[in-house]
């Protein structure tokens, strides 16, 4: 008996019906799709966004635990979180949340069985994009307001 | 690209059915809307939140997390979070990591830290509430 060595072996080889073997392509196929449309753009950067964010969530524990530890680990990780590069970060962590909150509705959308014919789908992209820009931009305004 | 072989004299739909789900296809499917939908206000309010202290001393975090309320809803947003974490990241590792060692040692892997981290954030909420 042969072994396994990838088990996506099993759907991807299929049959013709003359009987040989023909090796299914793999969707999205890179070569015959324009990785750049709106469609498959907005996808990949569901899932970029959604790493980003379980990354993002390693400073929320480090925050809370040092809040718990005392006061001279709290002083760190909010000098840190201060500092340029962590300004910088939060920046982009805020906009990877807002996207992957709001394409996450588009998801739970989809999911209702809707929306799914073209113009629909490029208008709640959009809406996506543009609801990101002014939600991190909100955020932002409110941080510095209460910073200043 | 490699010529297409088969080295088994299994059927292409013994092999699926011998590998497959054991009828539970749809419940890291389901679990990751469940939580996405628990996420939605929990995020929400999250941001907005901490947004509002970017300066705050170490007394004034440790009071806002200690509140009854804010540390209700911290809990409920940590293990939501690490939860639809968790399940999104392994289907992204199942997706882009080739071999079968190395996806199920990275799928174990990132399992485990991400409980771990969980449970950290938790006991220093629990601390600093209780």
């Amino acid at each position: 008996m042969s072994k396994i060595t990838d088990a996506r072996e099993a759907v991807m080889v299929g049959r013709r019906s003359d009987g040989t073997l023909v090796r299914r392509p793999l969707s999205p196929h890179l070569q015959a799709y324009d990785m750049m449309q709106m469609t498959s753009a907005l996808s990949i950067t569901h899932r970029i966004t959604g790493t980003v964010w379980s990354i993002g969530l390693v400073f929320l524990v480090w925050w809370l635990c040092a809040a718990a530890a005392g006061e001279s680990a709290f002083n760190a990780v909010q000098w840190v979180l201060g500092s340029f590069l962590g300004v910088i970060g939060l920046m982009g962590l805020t906009a990877a949340a807002w996207y992957h909150t709001l394409a996450g509705i588009r998801h739970l959308y989809w999911d209702s069985g809707r929306g799914y014919d073209l113009p629909t789908t490029y208008l709640t992209g959009r809406a996506v994009l543009i609801g990101t820009a002014a939600l991190t931009a909100l955020t932002w305004l409110i941080m510095l307001i209460t910073w200043i | 690209m490699a010529e297409p072989t088969i080295r088994t004299l299994r059927s292409p739909l013994g092999r699926v059915r011998g590998l497959g789900s054991a009828k539970g296809g749809t419940h890291h499917w389901w679990m990751q809307r469940v939580t996405s939908i628990a996420l939605l206000p929990l995020t929400i309010w999250l941001i907005f939140s901490l947004a509002r202290m970017p300066d705050s001393t170490w007394q004034e975090a440790t009071a806002w997390i200690g509140r009854p309320f804010n540390a209700v809803l911290l809990l409920a947003f940590l293990a939501a979070a690490f939860h639809h974490a968790a399940n999104g990241l392994q289907e992204v590792i199942e997706d882009y990591v080739r071999g079968e060692m190395a996806r199920v040692g990275t799928l174990l892997a990132v399992k485990g830290v991400c409980a771990l981290l969980w449970i950290a954030s938790t006991l220093a909420v629990l601390r600093i509430a209780i």
